[in-house]
């Protein structure tokens, strides 16, 4: 270890200023502040501060995000061999499937977003910013399979230019950076994340099928029954699959129960809210029974708890609700942005089919107002203080 | 008592170093000084010169701006240097004491009958003024001016600090002086804020003040907070506060006519080897304050001159500060942690859940001044308002500082705080925000806008 470290002091004058590498200043910053918490001391203000960084910060939202990704590998094979109609597929082969199918996106998310940002933080001079080891995670969570590589370079490109760095970086940013790239594809390549095949590793490409797999995901099948103008939904899985999670869909959203493993994480840490958790799903069942209540169709019809469960709900209420830059910032405005997400998302889901999956457009459009809602809750606060000034003044 | 206010946010981080509840008696010093940096904002005007014979309350400098405001000697003997810094900056003035304990003498006044400016006028001439602080802003207060009430907060919920039932447990005749001096300088209400965890005996004699318990974690003990419970300050609101010893060395003054800063203090924290607590007198040299109580293990010390939170990092040669009430020894942080962010860290403290150490709420740490990261933007959200017992919005007010934004700065709450009421904000911060300096660059604005 003293060998490792007596060699990063030894090199280090290269990347500093006047050294030969400062171009990758930055670079090597954030490689030695990986290994090495920094030898830096307080120097003004407190002189002790807690042990809570943004590394550990994000790196227990990593954490929290690998039972989805495992879970998601997995699904990855089990839909395809189930496809191929090898149902009798063991986990493991599953899994190999799905990791050799997975890894290839995340690699590709991680590479072309981190590459972004080291070259935006060397020329800014600043250090690299911890925010994308979750975007990077997030991206290919939320993509189907079968998405071509180049699709998630591009679009993880357009999420950290446009989404983070040109508003100045990690903690400045509007939007969520990887529901960004999500949208992009969505409104960009449309038929690469919708429809029927995409979300089966091999289907795309025209891989055969067995008869009567259909590998539309649950909101598919509802848009269908819709335009069908089906007497009732039927589905081809049942709850307790949307629970488990073995189902089509994007990587990371179809596991109910894998998904809560992360937000227990993320809860018992205290990194993610639970104000906006727990009001995201309370916003969609609650809207689901508005719905329920109207009943002017067979989706309107559908038990509200089915929304939470469908779709990416669940993963767009723990992972990409909470974050924290793009929620709400107030505790009051927590609960308001995220009841309103789950409205949104209900809402957007049954009112209009053309967008299937609403859960992506409802926190895009709450990270927009999320500042409205912030502001009329600090204004609130104002005028109450000012009453409490003008009473104490009496 | 009648009343009481119980907060729920804010944090007590447990340290180890407790100063016991036993006295010591410090030598004297080689030198003391009184050090014009302890005065926000203060330009300050020699009064004396290398070699001039001083004794206690020989006024050494005044306010540039206010002339009436002076800073006298804390003991008797002969100025020995002033200390300068950048641009010729006077960073301390320092004598060297004769050990003979001459006083200057004052004619005092009969409190029940003296007017307030009679009043004024001696606490101005002894040097005793600058111990008077107003609110907004955190600065000498303006002798010219009436305040709309006087705080002044009995105890210290700082981490390590001096317990004042101990400090204060001879000075219950100095504080009822005091309190009668804090009656004649404001037309308001003189507030005491007490502590409801641990009774004060030295308050009991204490007669016309307003007092308040306040049960709940660092920084109840701030009188910033206090007042915000209380009486919250807004614009155009003047309040004033005493820190409750120089309040006792007020009262001192007005019964004896003497300037006498003996104070006791605390001297505690991990890198001390008998923590207690220790009679000394102001502007003490802090070489006098730590000899032979500094555990040679090896270590870099760091010096804190007041609490690990809010405290000036002093050097063995530097003197004890004016407001100050505790002397704090930490080990220095300046190592490199291998993968420390993914370590457990089960020695070290934070208020996250990420880590362990909310498991043991009762355990005491040996933190050191590591920064434990690297300043970044603002993530996380919520994390300040957990450790601010105020009805404020901290990131928002910070951000309106940033911004220089002086109507959002005056709207979000500015005028109530100082800095060590948002230290603790600094201290849990992710980001690792210089949250104290940030407050004070807002209150300068503040005042340059509008005086």
């Amino acid at each position: 270890m003293k060998s490792l470290r007596n060699y990063i002091d030894k090199i280090k004058p290269n990347f500093e200023k006047g050294g030969k590498y400062e171009k990758f200043h930055s670079t090597f910053d954030a490689f030695e502040t990986f290994l090495y918490v920094p030898d830096t001391v307080t120097k003004v203000g407190s002189h002790i501060r807690d042990v809570i960084d943004l590394k550990r910060t994000m790196f227990v939202v990593v954490v929290a995000l690998l039972p989805a990704l495992l879970f998601g590998m997995y699904n990855v094979g089990l839909q395809h061999f189930a496809a191929m109609g090898a149902a009798d597929a063991g986990v493991m082969q599953c899994f190999l499937h799905g990791l050799v199918k997975v890894l290839p996106i995340v690699i590709v998310s991680y590479v072309v977003g981190l590459g972004i940002e080291f070259i935006f933080a060397q020329i800014r001079h600043h250090e690299v910013n911890e925010g994308f080891l979750v975007s990077g995670m997030l991206i290919p969570l939320v993509m189907p399979v079968d998405i071509p590589l180049w699709m998630v370079a591009l679009a993880t490109a357009f999420a950290v230019i446009i989404g983070k760095e040109v508003f100045g970086g990690t903690g400045m940013n509007v939007f969520n950076p990887a529901l960004l790239a999500r949208a992009f594809i969505f409104f960009a390549y449309t038929p690469y994340i919708s429809g029927e095949k995409v979300w089966i590793s091999g289907l795309s490409k025209g891989e055969g099928i067995v008869d009567g797999f259909s590998g539309a995901t649950p909101l598919t099948e509802i848009a269908n029954a819709l335009s069908d103008k089906a007497a009732a939904l039927t589905f081809s899985s049942t709850p307790s699959d949307w629970l488990l999670g073995t189902i089509p869909g994007s990587i990371g959203e179809t596991s109910f129960i894998a998904i809560m493993i992360g937000a227990a994480i993320l809860l018992f840490t205290g990194i993610a809210s639970w104000r906006i958790m727990l009001s995201v799903f309370a916003g969609g069942y609650i809207m689901g029974l508005i719905f329920n209540c109207i009943g002017a169709n067979i989706y309107m019809d559908m038990p509200a708890h089915y929304h939470l469960l469908l779709g990416g709900f669940a993963f767009g209420a723990v992972f990409m609700a909470t974050d924290p830059v793009t929620a709400a910032q107030t505790n009051k405005g927590k609960v308001i942005y995220g009841l309103l997400i789950g409205m949104f998302a209900v809402l957007i889901r049954v009112v209009n089919p053309g967008y299937p999956e609403g859960m992506m457009l409802a926190i895009l459009f709450m990270n927009a107002m999320a500042p409205l809602i912030d502001h009329y809750v600090v204004e609130g606060n104002i005028r109450r203080r000012m009453k409490r000034l003008n009473v104490a003044s009496k | 008592m009648s009343k009481m206010i119980r907060l729920k946010k804010g944090l007590d981080i447990k340290l180890v170093g407790q100063a016991a509840r036993e006295l010591a008696d410090t030598p004297w010093a080689d030198s003391y000084a009184v050090n014009p940096t302890d005065f926000i904002g203060l330009t300050p005007k020699l009064l004396v010169k290398v070699d001039d014979e001083v004794k206690a309350g020989t006024p050494l400098f005044f306010d540039k701006y206010r002339p009436q405001v002076l800073f006298s000697s804390p003991v008797s003997g002969k100025v020995k240097a002033v200390n300068r810094g950048e641009k010729r900056r006077i960073l301390e003035v320092v004598i060297e004491p004769d050990r003979k304990n001459e006083y200057e003498t004052f004619q005092t006044v009969d409190l029940s009958s003296a007017s307030r400016d009679a009043v004024i006028d001696l606490m101005l001439a002894s040097g005793l003024w600058p111990m008077v602080i107003q609110r907004p802003y955190g600065i000498i207060a303006d002798p010219g001016k009436t305040p709309d009430a006087v705080f002044i907060s009995g105890f210290d919920s700082a981490p390590l600090a001096p317990e004042m039932d101990f400090v204060l447990k001879d000075a219950a005749d100095d504080l009822k002086t005091g309190m009668e001096v804090m009656k004649k300088l404001t037309s308001g209400k003189v507030h005491l804020g007490v502590s409801a965890r641990v009774t004060n005996p030295a308050f009991e004699k204490l007669q016309g003040v307003e007092m308040t318990a306040f049960d709940g974690p660092h920084p109840a003990g701030n009188v910033g907070i206090q007042i915000h419970h209380v009486a919250p300050i807004g614009k155009g609101n003047l309040i004033w506060t005493v820190d409750i010893q120089n309040l006792a060395i007020i009262g001192r003054f007005f019964r004896t006519g003497r300037v006498d800063m003996t104070k006791i203090i605390a001297v505690a924290g991990s890198e001390t080897e008998h923590p207690r607590y220790q009679k000394i007198v102001s502007g003490a040299q802090i070489s006098s304050i730590v000899k032979d109580n500094v555990k040679q293990n090896g270590k870099t010390v760091r010096f804190i001159c007041g609490n690990v939170l809010t405290g000036k990092k002093v050097g063995l040669e530097n003197y004890f500060g004016f407001y100050a009430n505790q002397m704090t020894l930490i080990p220095e942080g300046n190592y490199h942690e291998f993968m420390g962010w993914l370590a457990p860290r089960l020695n070290k403290f934070s208020l996250s859940h990420s880590y362990f150490s909310w498991l043991t709420p009762n355990k005491k740490y040996d933190l050191d001044t590591n920064l434990n990261g690297a300043e970044r933007a603002l993530v996380v959200s919520g994390q300040y308002e957990k450790v601010l017992p105020m009805d404020i919005y901290p990131v928002y007010l910070l951000k309106a500082i940033l911004a220089g934004d002086i109507d959002k700065m005056e709207n979000l709450g500015i005028y109530e705080v100082i800095e060590e009421d948002l230290a603790l904000c600094e201290f849990v911060c992710t980001s690792k925000t210089e949250v104290q300096q940030i407050v004070r660059k807002g209150l300068d604005m503040l005042m340059k806008e509008l005086n």
